[in-house]
């Protein structure tokens, strides 16, 4: 493919830092992390590539934007912490380790075969760095990450983060609000919830599935600090993790939920918000012309 | 065994959790509305630093406590076994058990023994469940003693546990020396007449249907098999191998609790006749505890008429399975 030729960063070895970047650096990151979803989705011939697409950047500015604190060399020393909640988004979350230097690149290539570390959802038994709970019954990462957020803020007495993302649609799971009550109830403003609402879910649009809207006014009648951004505009995620990181500085006593607003698919101009591809791989031809249509972006 | 009292499990569960909270700065404990109940107040009281409350939320609670074994922590959480093995059952097999988090367990008010709060209240179940997770230790303690030492070693094993204790106050028949370990079950009688193997307050009731057989020229080994999970294929093969015929009791459904593992240990190491005591595929119902255990069939009379049953299927076949010796144990 010639127009892999022209990038200019040699993404098979390079690995990106997780120190503070401009909102223009984390374009590239962002698109990288996408080709290596259509990459790895369209070897293993099953997965799902709307929601991992439409969160990258949500993923690159959290994992490359300075916000998660990590070394990729070892992800057992006291670090940042991030719970996928939404287990079937593995893909995007494999991605962005592997472009941090957690793992391999090439052992992307694994995804959902057998005996990978690459399970299709997260599985804490393979001991892939950075993966800090199984999950995939949705509704659960949610409170697994209000659990760490008690131990480091108030049993360790730390001040590490820790981030949690799950979809709009899992919204609907009940055990989500209560994991929300009790984020607010000991005034964890050393975590952060973030939602991407790509409005689809499986069956279709999420008001039609059933109806979780408004998201922002619930978030804040659970005690959120609440904000809604853009989720494909850098500068904007950007001045969402900013908010939260303000809100744990000040000791605001307040958790953060950023409201991500995405579209599902992103990126591929023939999966932008169509709930159909929520769960299924590209073909190859699919892929090639994905992968075209992104060597043409920063 | 001697009668030395009578006291509830439960209140070993909550005697050893203080006893925890004592030797180890980072067992927590997490409460479910109902601590009094379920004995952990007494940890909130003296360890205020180290209990959350999380209100009525199983789900949650069990997540959370998730997350606090990923970090490090000795998460507790009680409730009522009906709620806190069954309404959490996923987030037990995904958060809890999947992750091998180091979990705990304590399942209260279980059995029909509760009483007059009825068979909602009464869970029946959940053994069923709870040994079908991979990683999952069980533990279905006899007494106070028992429950107390139960509760300190599964504190201080790495990995998912769950303790199951009851509401009402139980015979009290071991000590202080009454050996204890993980997975080992204890003979608690010897004899070779017949195997019951039972746990939990029908251990005691064995004993008493163990007397009665012995007024016949019966000797009845008598199995405490207080660790469901991981089971004593050695004991249990044993006994049954000796005895050549085996009753199980405990006050569970008769399907897929500690009778199902019995019966898949026998199955494969000792095809012996098996009569199963426990509640018989149906739901509880309000009563004092002893009217309970009478009208569900729990006391040491049906265990001694199992006996006899067990026994004369034995003698009437010809399985010929006490002849068997020296052959392996499988496990699963």
């Amino acid at each position: 493919m010639t127009a892999e030729i022209k990038r200019s960063i040699d993404f098979n070895t390079a690995t990106f830092t997780n120190e503070r970047r401009a909102p223009e650096a984390l374009a590239p990151i962002a698109n990288e992390i996408r080709r290596d979803i259509v990459r790895m989705l369209v070897r293993a011939g099953s997965g799902h590539s709307g929601g991992p697409l439409g969160s990258a950047d949500i993923f690159a500015t959290l994992y490359f934007g300075g916000y998660m604190r990590y070394d990729p060399k070892d992800m057992s020393a006291p670090r940042a912490r991030f719970v996928l909640s939404a287990g079937h988004m593995a893909p995007v979350m494999y991605a962005s380790l592997a472009n941090a230097g957690c793992y391999p690149k090439q052992e992307q290539e694994t995804l959902r075969k057998y005996d990978t570390r690459l399970q299709g959802h997260p599985g804490r038994d393979m001991h892939l760095p950075g993966i800090e709970t199984s999950s995939g019954s949705l509704g659960q990462g949610i409170s697994i990450a209000v659990g760490m957020a008690i131990s480091d803020k108030l049993v360790d007495k730390n001040d590490r983060r820790v981030f949690s993302l799950t979809g709009d649609g899992e919204l609907q799971e009940g055990s989500v609000w209560e994991a929300a009550m009790s984020a607010s109830h000991y005034k964890l403003d050393n975590f952060c919830w973030l939602i991407d609402n790509n409005d689809c879910q499986i069956d279709g649009r999420v008001p039609d599935v059933m109806n979780v809207y408004p998201i922002d006014k619930k978030c804040e009648a659970f005690g959120f600090d609440t904000i809604v951004v853009n989720g494909h505009d850098f500068a904007d995620l950007m001045r969402g993790f900013d908010h939260f990181l303000a809100n744990q500085k000040n000791g605001s006593g307040k958790p953060t939920a950023i409201i991500c607003q995405t579209f599902m698919g992103h990126g591929v101009s023939f999966m932008n918000d169509k709930f159909e591809w929520h769960g299924k791989p590209p073909t190859k031809d699919q892929a090639m012309a994905a992968l075209e249509e992104m060597s043409t972006m920063p | 065994m001697e009668l030395l009292g009578s006291k509830p499990t439960r209140f070993g569960f909550g005697d050893g959790l203080l006893a925890l909270g004592e030797r180890h700065s980072n067992v927590v404990v997490l409460g479910g509305d109902i601590t009094g109940s379920v004995m952990t107040q007494q940890f909130k009281e003296k360890f205020p630093d180290r209990f959350f409350s999380i209100g009525i939320a199983e789900q949650n609670a069990t997540t959370i406590a998730a997350g606090l074994a990923l970090s490090g922590k000795i998460p507790f959480f009680a409730s009522y076994g009906a709620f806190c093995a069954l309404r959490n059952a996923d987030q037990l097999r995904i958060s809890v058990a999947y992750n091998e988090a180091n979990v705990k367990i304590g399942g209260g008010h279980s059995g029909i023994s509760v009483g007059p709060d009825g068979a909602t209240h009464q869970v029946l179940e959940e053994v069923a469940f709870l040994r079908t997770l991979p990683h999952m230790t069980l533990i279905v303690p006899a007494d106070y003693e028992e429950a107390r030492k139960a509760t300190i070693a599964m504190g201080e094993m790495v990995g998912p546990a769950y303790i199951r204790f009851g509401r009402s106050p139980v015979p009290l028949f071991t000590t202080l020396d009454t050996p204890f370990v993980l997975g080992k079950a204890n003979v608690v009688r010897e004899g070779t007449d017949v195997a019951i193997i039972a746990n939990g307050a029908l251990v005691w009731e064995a004993h008493l249907a163990a007397i009665e057989l012995a007024k016949r020229g019966i000797q009845a080994r008598i199995v405490n098999v207080h660790t469901v999970k991981p089971f004593d294929f050695e004991t249990v093969t044993a006994a049954a191998r000796e005895c050549g015929c085996v009753v199980t009791a405990e006050e569970h459904q008769v399907h897929a609790g500690l009778g199902g593992a019995v019966a898949e240990c026998t199955g494969k190491n000792a095809p012996v006749p098996i009569e199963f005591v426990g509640v018989k595929d149906s739901f509880g119902g309000s009563g004092d505890p002893e009217e309970l255990m009478v009208k569900f069939g729990l006391t040491w009379k049906e265990i001694y008429a199992s006996a006899l049953v067990a026994m004369e299927r034995r003698d009437k076949g010809s399985s010929g399975v006490r002849a068997i010796k020296d052959v392996p144990v499988y496990s699963v």
